[in-house]
Formats: C-alpha cells, structure tokens, sequence
C-alpha cells in the first residue's frame, strides 16, 4: 500500500461510512478498513432497520413532530438521566439534518410501515433494511473516490502523546502492513462479539449470552485506544440487551430471533417463578429491559408462557412455539417441574381481575394479590395448547467507550483532546447511553458523530 | 409437508421473513406474505409468481448465502415459479413439456411447420417458391390466405383455450373464493403495475444483475420485448381487418398502418430478446435458475426469430428470397403459438393473475 492517506476509517458500518463519505466530501483521501469479509461488511449495521430523529414536522416517511425537546425527554427516561447533556442535545439537534444528508449520500426510506410495529413518529426505516442502507452507503463512498479494504483487520495502533501515526494490520491473502494517516477516525464498534471481555464484568454468566449481531466486534480497536490513554466513558455491564429465542445461533441471528409476546403471557425462570411485572410497559422500553432481566436469572433463561388465544397478536416468530395441551405437557417439554409451573400459572390466573383488554394502550387489565404483580394486559392462561418459547439475553450493544467531545474528537484521560483522533458510532455511544436504549439511537449516534467525525478529521488533514 | 422440496423451501424462508419483514417496501411479495401466518401451496405458487426476479431482496439480506440462515428469496420463487407452470398446465399429460427444452422443442417445431408450408407451396407450383413475387396478394402465393388463416386460427385457439384453461386453475388455488371473479378496479391496477412493470426495480434503484450494483437494463429489454409482441400482435390484427374488412390484401406499403406496426415491433423483438439474453448470461449464478435456463432462452429465442424473420422479410420480399422467408417466419411465430401454453410464455399470464389478486387483497384490506 504505502500510501499515505489524510484520514484513515477504522470500521465498516454506518458510523465509518457517514465519516468516509463526510470526510471524502470534505476534500480528504480517505481509506475505509473493514475487518470483515466483503459478504459481512458493516457489522451490526447489516441487522438494523430504522433510525431516530427529530423533526418539527411530518414528512412522507414519518408522522410527526418529533421535537428536540420530546427526543431529549425520552433519551432522559430511558437512560435514568445517565448520559451528556451537552453531547446528546448537540446529537438531538444535528439528527435534523441527517434525516436529509443520509438521502443524499443515496439512502432510502420506506414511505410508510405496516406491521406490527408502531414507531412511524419517532423513527425512520430504511428502504429494505440496515444492509440496503450500507450497499447504498458504499457505493457513494465508492464512486467519490473512497478506497475500501475488506478482511483488513487492525491489529496494532501506533500513538505517542495523544497523536495517532499509524495502524498496523493483518491480512489473511496479503498479509501484515503498516498505514499511515494524518486523521484518524475509529469507528469499530462495541466489544459484545468478545465473551471473554464480557465475563470480566459478567462472569461464567456471559457464556449464555447470545450475541444478536456481528461475530467481528470484539473491541479490539477500543481496548487499544484505553490502554493508549484515551478517557473512557460509560459503565462496562451496561448494554442493550433483549430477550431472544434460546434457540437463536450464537452470533448474528439478527432481528428475527426477538420476541414480542412478554406482554400476552407471564415471564418465569427456570423454577417456574415469575420474576418482573410483564405488563409495565408498552413496546419500545419493554422490548429493551428484558434482556437484562433474563440474564439475572438463574442459567440465564426464562421461558415466556402464553396461551393459544394470542398467538395472532404479535409478530410471527421465527422458531415455532414449544405447544403442549396441558400445563404438566408443557413443563415437561420445557424440562420445568409441572407441579410448579401449575401452582405458577393457578396463582396467576386467580389474581387477574376482569378489565377491558387493550394492548395499544395502558389498559386495566391487572391483577390483585401476587407478587410481581402484572399491571396492564393481564389475562388468564387457560386455553390450551399451552404455548411457550424459550429465552435467552441477546447483547446487541455494549456502552463502554471513548469519550468524546462535541466535534466528535477524543479526549485523553488528563482531559486534553487529541490532537487528530475521533471516534463515532458504537465505540462511543456511551457519551449519550448511559444505561436503558430507545430504538433507533444506535444509528443516530452512528450517523450523526459519523458525519461530525469525518468533517472534522478532514479539516485537521487538511490543515 | 408441501407437494415439492421448493415449495418447503419457499415456507422456510417465507417463515423467516414474516418474522423479519424488512424488505417489505420492495415489491408485491412481502406484503402479500404479511397477510398470512401459514402458507399452503396455493399461497407459495401466488407468492412466487408474484416475484419479478429483479434480485434486491438478495443483495439486500443480511442473512442471505454463506449466513446459516441461507436466504435466498429470488432463486427459490424462481424454481418454484416455474414449476408452478408445470403444475398448473392443461392439459396435465403436457405439463412434461416444461421440463424438456424447450429451446430444441420450439426450434423443431419451427422449422417443421417452415417446411410444411415450403412443401405445400412446392407441390402446388415450384415456381412461386423461388420466383419473385410482387404486389397484392405475393404472400398468398405460397400459401392460399384461408388456409393460412385456418392454420394460424387453429394454432392460436388451441393456445388460448390451454392458457385460459391453466390459469384457472392457477386463479383458484391462490385462495380466491371458488366462482370467485376480479373486480374491475383491481384488473386496472394490475394492468397498470404490469405494463410499467412496477416491481421490477428493487424498491426504486433498479435491477440486480451481474453484481450488487443495480441496474435498469433489465427492465428496459423486457419492455423493448413485451411492447414489440403487443406490436407485432397489433399489426397481425389489422391485416386481418384489412384483409376481411377492406378487402385489402398484403403484402401492404411500408408506411401503411400494419407494416409500421409490425416494423417497430419487430424491432422490439430483436433488441429486446437479444438483451435479455445477454443479461442472462451474465446473471450472478446464485440468482438463476439455471435448470430452467432452455425454457427461458426457448422462448427468447422463438420471440427474436419471429422479429428478426419479420424484418427481414420486409426487407427482401420483393427479391426471390420472400418464400423461403416467408415460410421460416410464419413457421416461426406458428412455434411461438403452440408452444405458448408449454414455456415460458406463460409467466406474463400468471404474473398478472397474481397481480390481480394482489390488488384485490390490498382493496379488501385497505
Ligand atoms: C439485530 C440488531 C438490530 C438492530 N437494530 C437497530 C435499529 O433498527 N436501529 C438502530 O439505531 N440500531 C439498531 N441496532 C444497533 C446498531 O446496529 C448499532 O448501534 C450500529 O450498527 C452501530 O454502528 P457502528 O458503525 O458504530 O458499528 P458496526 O455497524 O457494528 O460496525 C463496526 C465495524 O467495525 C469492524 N471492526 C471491528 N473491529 C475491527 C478491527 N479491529 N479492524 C477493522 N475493523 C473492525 C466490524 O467488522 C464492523 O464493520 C441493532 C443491532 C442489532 C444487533
Ligand atoms: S429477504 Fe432477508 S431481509 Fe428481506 S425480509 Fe427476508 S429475511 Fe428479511
Ligand atoms: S420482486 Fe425482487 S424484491 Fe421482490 S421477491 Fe422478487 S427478487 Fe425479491
């Protein structure tokens, strides 16, 4: 290679490509390394599906406003105030223009979205999905002049006082070399692919976990950066995480694996017992915390239980439900005491006090006299078949990371910027995520800091 | 569980897609599947004809090939697609003739009826076969108009009663109420998204060909390929008119209304078959269907002959070379009609079946 580029991209999801294309766009040679094969290119990009901005007013693709002010309050919430005001106000504000700047960059959005999700507001969705939304993204990057290498894995960054000077990587055809780059943007996501990392924090419990996206975000760009001196942010068992199907691949199985079907039953673990109120909230926050819950079970694993009369109510699921025409039947297919799950679901049933059934909302359907109560869409379990899927914790996100500042430059642990370090994406979304997620953050802090990363290491090369 | 391994196939991964449905602003497809939980037969063989093959769902899938989950969308409702020809056909003993190939079948039937019509001009009068013949009336030389007409009449008739006959049974076993009819809003729509072949685009960027960079190419040829066919048809019908109406009998001048039509027609037939050809030649193997690769270059293959014959023939009918022309053009679009019913033909009809269907579902729904 021996070239030397103005701004070196490490990663290929979203957050790189919004820097490439940002930084191409800014006048700078730009080369993007991406550590996975072509087929795998964009890590957990391939797997999403919508983005969160805010907007004043409707659009064709969204139902509207989404206010700064309504973003920020939800951003509160789920983060339980954990999170840079400055940082996420700044993201909240420039989500805006991004909503417009990713169409021009030849992404697409779907006009309008049926099924059972209800996000239309607050959320864009990408036109076939996360991975059309980086085959587009490529293709700008490609025909601006943007050089991409794939099965380029970093394996070394060379920094002295702050300033980042080369990155070294391994390749399996052409094997090891150096780059240099005035800029550099670091855009390699989380480290959840990396259980050992994991179990520091976790322990032997991270062996069952399920890691919903790409097998080749093991953090390795980000271990290198803080043993650098780069200041970290965030707390390192903090994640986003959901409750998938136990039956789910290791790795990568994505999207389809979720389940949506916590509030139409009760939740137990592997004694049989409930342990959290199934009905506190409605989609996107409840799709987020189950996750979390499931992993401070015993084995990790829970078991939503339901009956035959809500199968219809919630997306298809991709592994059929275990089916048994008792409750005994049941446990005995999921390896539970019967005794005990009968005693669970008798308990439950008596507890529920008659309310009119409305999942759209906060509804009364509650029950009266156990513990955890369930407080909304509470119904009895008592048509059989009796239906069940298993469930594991799927990582999706991890939070520890860089911190940075607004222009999306590092800051080094005594406090000082770097002088040509950024970073965007995952590998920093814990300046805005402290804790708790709302759908659709993920690519917002990826686009957004992507953009400001790319702008902002081009001028510096430029300079 | 299914009647064949594809259509398992096509339950698994419409299974997969339920439960993922991001390419539902695509195409047709995945709303249609939305509207199901379980898919029988009927509903596979309605979701493969629907698909346009334009390969978007592929390249955009995060799960498609080396992914364990292995989705390929647009190879398996191509093979289920076309055996769903076969299972529909009629009559049932014919419904083999898919398998065959189909190109060597429609080439020797070509040529068998270009011969016929040779030998019948032969043994009437030798000279009118190589002899140059002109004005009102040449073309009849070699053949009588009636029986020509009766020929050609016969051929088309017979195509027509096996495809009507086909996609009925196609129409029923898509799940519309038995006895149940297309309303006419729904029929308009169809024919809209047909004739600009709506779904053809992968969501707006375009075709999916050779690579993951769409393409229009595709889409162009097809409709360089179907508007010269309704072309050609359209002159074929009034030189009938003509012929029965005015008393006017062809060969007829270059400008007059049947050879203008028959002309930018039978271009669309070369340019058109021709592309499509090449588009297939270079198409990404894990997009094809390459068991089926005769039936398709078959029937582009008929369709180019009948253009290129067609042209040609304007050009030399006035020179001794119009027999022989004549006899291989007319032998030409005599294959295209009997082997309408048995090749891939016949993918236009079920496609805008399903269409119609699709309309009929989004109103119900809507
Ligand atoms: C199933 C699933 C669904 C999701 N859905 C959504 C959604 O709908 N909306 C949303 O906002 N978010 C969603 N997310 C979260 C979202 O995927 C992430 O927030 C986002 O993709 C992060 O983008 P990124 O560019 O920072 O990282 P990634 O897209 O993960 O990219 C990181 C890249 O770095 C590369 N890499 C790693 N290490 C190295 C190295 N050493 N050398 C070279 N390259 C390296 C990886 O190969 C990868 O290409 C989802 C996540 C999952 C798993
Ligand atoms: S083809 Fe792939 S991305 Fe598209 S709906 Fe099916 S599984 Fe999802
Ligand atoms: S028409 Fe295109 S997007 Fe739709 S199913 Fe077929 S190949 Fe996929």
């Amino acid at each position: 290679m021996g070239s030397k580029y103005d701004v070196l991209v490490i990663g290929g999801g979203n957050a790189a490509l919004c820097a490439a294309i940002s930084a191409r766009r800014g006048g700078a040679s730009v080369l993007v390394l991406e550590g996975a094969p072509k087929f795998y290119r964009g890590g957990n990009t391939r797997h999403t599906r919508n983005m969160r901005c805010a907007h004043d007013a409707a659009t064709e693709i969204l139902t509207g406003p989404y206010t700064e002010e309504e973003f920020w309050e939800d951003l509160l919430r789920v983060t339980g105030g954990q999170t840079d005001e400055v940082l996420a106000r700044h993201m909240i504000r420039e989500s805006k223009d991004i909503l417009n700047w990713i169409v021009e960059q030849g992404v697409r959005w779907q006009p309008s979205l049926g099924g059972t999700l209800s996000l239309g507001r607050t959320n864009s969705f990408f036109l076939g999905g996360g991975r059309a939304m980086l085959n587009a993204l490529y293709l700008t990057a490609e025909r601006l002049g943007v050089d991409v290498e794939y099965d380029a894995e970093v394996t070394d960054l060379v920094i002295e006082d702050g300033m980042f000077l080369a990155a070294r990587l391994k390749r399996p055809i052409k094997g090891e070399t150096e780059i240099r780059a005035t800029s550099l943007v670091a855009a390699a996501g989380g480290f959840e692919a990396n259980i050992e990392w994991l179990k520091q924090y976790w322990g032997e419990a991270a062996d069952n976990f399920l890691i919903r996206g790409t097998p080749y975000n093991r953090g390795s760009i980000l271990k290198m950066l803080l043993a650098k001196g780069v200041q970290e942010v965030g707390d390192p068992t903090q994640c986003h995480a959901v409750a998938i199907d136990a039956r789910a691949p290791k790795f990568d199985g994505g999207i389809i694996t979720r389940h949506d079907s916590v509030v139409f039953g009760i939740v137990v673990n592997k004694h049989s017992q409930r342990f959290y109120d199934e009905g506190e909230d409605i989609w996107p926050k409840r799709y987020a915390i189950w996750g979390r819950l499931v992993a401070a079970q015993p084995d990790q694993i829970a078991y939503i239980i339901f009956d035959s009369t809500v199968v219809t109510s919630f997306m298809p699921t991709l592994f059929p439900p275990i089916a048994g025409q008792t409750v005994a039947e049941l446990a005995g297919k999921l390896e539970l005491d019967p005794a005990a799950l009968e005693k669970t679901i008798t308990e439950f049933n008596a507890a529920v006090r008659p309310g009119t059934f409305d999942h759209t909302i906060l509804d009364d359907c509650r029950t009266e006299g156990i513990t955890p109560q369930k407080t909304h869409w509470a119904r009895k379990i008592e048509t059989p078949p009796y239906l069940a899927y298993p469930v594991r914790p799927g990582i999706t996100f991890t939070y520890l990371g860089t911190r940075v500042s607004k222009e999306a430059r590092m800051l080094m642990a005594d406090g000082k910027p770097s002088a040509n370090m950024f970073a965007a994406g995952e590998i920093m979304a814990g300046n805005v995520l402290g804790k708790g997620y709302a759908a659709g953050m993920g690519m917002t802090i990826g686009s957004v800091f992507g953009r400001i990363a790319g702008r902002e290491a081009a001028k510096h090369a430029r300079n | 569980m299914h009647g064949t391994r594809i259509l398992d196939e096509a339950d698994r991964l419409m299974t997969v897609c339920n439960s993922c449905r991001y390419c539902e602003g695509l195409c047709a497809v995945f709303p249609a599947m939305e509207m199901r939980r379980a898919f029988s037969d009927g509903d596979l063989n309605y979701l493969a004809n629907l698909c346009h093959s334009c390969g978007a769902c592929y390249v955009d899938c995060q799960f498609s090939p080396p992914h364990e989950f292995n989705v390929n969308v647009p190879k398996t409702l191509a093979v289920a697609r076309a055996e769903s020809y076969a299972a529909y056909a009629w009559p049932q003993a014919l419904s083999g003739a898919f398998a065959r190939n189909g190109l060597v079948i429609s080439i020797v039937a070509a040529l068998s009826m270009a011969a016929f019509i040779l030998g019948f001009a032969a043994l009437n009068d030798r000279s009118v076969l190589f002899g140059v013949n002109t004005g009102p009336g040449a073309f009849y030389k070699l053949m009588p108009h009636n029986a020509m007409a009766a020929l050609f009449s016969a051929a088309f008739l017979y195509a027509i009663l096996a495809l009507v006959m086909s996609v009925r049974a196609f129409w029923r076993d898509i799940g519309t109420p038995i006895g149940g009819r297309a309303d006419g809003g729904s029929i308009f729509q169809a024919i809209r998204d047909a004739g600009e072949l709506r779904y053809l685009h992968g969501g707006g960027v375009g075709c999916y060909n050779e690579d993951d960079k769409p393409t229009d190419r595709r889409k162009l040829y097809h409709h360089l390929t179907f508007y010269g066919f309704l072309l050609c048809f359209a002159a074929t019908s009034v030189a009938t008119l003509y012929h029965y109406l005015l008393g006017r009998e062809a060969p007829y001048p270059w400008w007059d209304l049947p050879v203008v039509l028959g002309t930018l027609g039978g271009l669309g037939l070369i340019v058109g078959p021709v592309g499509l050809f090449i588009a297939k030649l270079r198409r990404a193997p894990e997009l094809l269907d390459e068991d089926r690769y005769g039936m398709d270059v078959g029937f582009i293959a008929m369709l180019f002959l009948t253009g290129f014959t067609g042209v040609l023939l304007l050009l030399l009918r006035e020179t001794a070379a119009m027999g022989p022309l004549l006899a291989l053009h007319l032998g030409a679009v005599f294959a295209l009609f009997i082997t309408m019913p048995y090749g891939k033909f016949v993918h236009g009809i079920y496609r805008f079946a399903a269409l119609v269907r699709y309309a009929q579902e989004r109103r119900t729904a809507a």
